[in-house]
């Protein structure tokens, strides 16, 4: 019989002071057990201090692909960007 | 968007040397090329925990039982990590087990000899694993971003598998007369179906020149196989063993080593199925996945209780 077990999105927290960034993705029946494999997959080597665990499903995403108008709004944009202003060398620190 | 602009903006991704992503638009041979590939890859991890997992219960000391364990669960996890990036091509994870089961794809031959003596283990740690980690330091720039990630993810682990397994050759060719005669026969037994590790000479390649052009190969078969030689000559010498070729030579003009014919006929008969232990791999294979549907079952039913009580209580 074939009832796949669905599919979580695992997130890892490499060390106190960083975020959690994405490290795969792993099948299993419920959050628990999501995160007791995402400990035995994905951090054998102390490779995380905290772990999250998303169903795949619940992952809402911007665009179907990656490099779509959505983003083209920042793109004229450069004078948010600190190196748009030219100013005088003699302005050590600014 | 029309389907060569599309085309276009992929190869305009691939020309850019950037990632591809799941969601991207990509033509189907790509698509299919990467699943089959990675598909393979997975299921050479999977299978390829056998041949270790046949010594665990007869390692030497504890220590080397706690490396082999680690090893052989390393492997696990790069067949998972593997398995997953498949999926975002669109496959699922029960039929690519399904595929793998009814002989519809493939794993690599290699695990397909049998593990006799102790000294397997270190012949496998330095010359298999050595040669998958020259096959896949490359992949870890592949243009699939999710194959790409999970390589770079599996290169750091590869590197204690081949280090524990030099060192363990190293310890027996320095033992007794008897422990040095059997690491020399490990490494006479695992040496050629290491170097057909890299596939068919270039000349018989059949995917290969798409695949570099897709930025999912990037060297060819005969080089990867070359570096692994030049590499694996000075390790031999610093081991104290002779690797089984009469042909093996320097070339001072071209700076690498020249090595003999490949017997090619007895990789394509392995691949055909009839190696040594294919039947016992692939029994095995599908006798732990049958043995374990009750495992996967009752977690499925536990969860389902369990969500059917918070929805009470709520
Ligand atoms: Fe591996
Ligand atoms: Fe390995």
């Amino acid at each position: 019989m074939s009832s796949e077990w669905p599919l979580w999105e695992v997130f890892v927290r490499s060390r106190r002071g960083l975020s959690h960034v994405h490290s795969g993705s792993l099948h299993a029946p419920d959050a628990e057990l999501a995160l007791r494999n995402a400990r035995d997959l994905y951090t054998r080597r102390q490779e995380g201090v905290s772990i999250w665990v998303v169903r795949a499903d619940d992952i809402t995403a911007s665009s179907p692909d990656e490099k779509d108008p959505f983003f083209e709004t920042a793109s004229d944009k450069p004078y948010r960007h600190p190196t748009f202003y030219e100013l005088p060398d003699e302005l050590a620190h600014m | 968007m029309d389907e060569t602009a599309l085309q276009r903006d992929f190869d305009a991704t691939i020309d850019a040397d950037d990632r591809i992503e799941p969601r991207d638009w990509m033509p189907d041979a790509y698509r299919q090329t990467l699943i089959r590939q990675i598909a393979q890859h997975a299921h050479s991890e999977i299978i390829g925990m056998q041949p270790e997992g046949n010594w665990i219960t007869r390692a030497p000391s504890l220590k080397r039982k706690a490396i082999l364990m680690a090893k052989v669960q390393d492997e696990a996890g790069h067949g998972l990590y593997l398995y997953s990036a498949a999926e975002t091509l669109g496959v699922s994870r029960d039929e690519l087990l399904d595929k793998l089961h009814t002989g519809r794809q493939r794993y690599s031959s290699i695990f397909n000899y049998p593990t006799i003596t102790w000294a397997d283990m270190g012949a496998i740690g330095w010359l298999v694993d050595g040669a998958a980690i020259m096959n896949q330091v490359p992949l870890c720039r592949c243009s699939y971003g999710p194959y790409a990630r999970a390589m770079i993810r599996i290169c750091k682990e590869e590197s204690f598998h081949q280090r524990q397994g030099f060192e363990l050759l190293l310890t027996l060719s320095n033992g007794t007369a008897e422990q040095k005669a059997m690491a020399q026969d490990a490494v006479n037994r695992w040496w050629w179906p290491s170097l057909m590790m890299f596939g068919p000479p270039d000349s018989e390649s059949t995917h290969s020149e798409q695949s570099m052009r897709w930025g999912i190969k990037r060297f060819s078969n005969d080089e990867l196989r070359q570096r692994f030689v030049d590499a694996s000559v000075p390790q031999a010498e610093i081991l104290g063993l002779t690797l089984p070729d009469p042909q093996l030579r320097f070339n001072s003009e071209t700076g690498h080593y020249e090595y003999g014919d490949i017997d090619w006929s007895e990789f394509k008969r392995i691949l055909a199925g009839d190696g040594p232990c294919n039947a016992q791999r692939m029994a095995h294979r599908v006798k732990a996945h049958t043995d374990g549907a009750w495992v996967r079952e009752a977690a499925a039913a536990y969860a389902d209780k369990r969500a059917a009580r918070e929805e009470g209580a709520a």
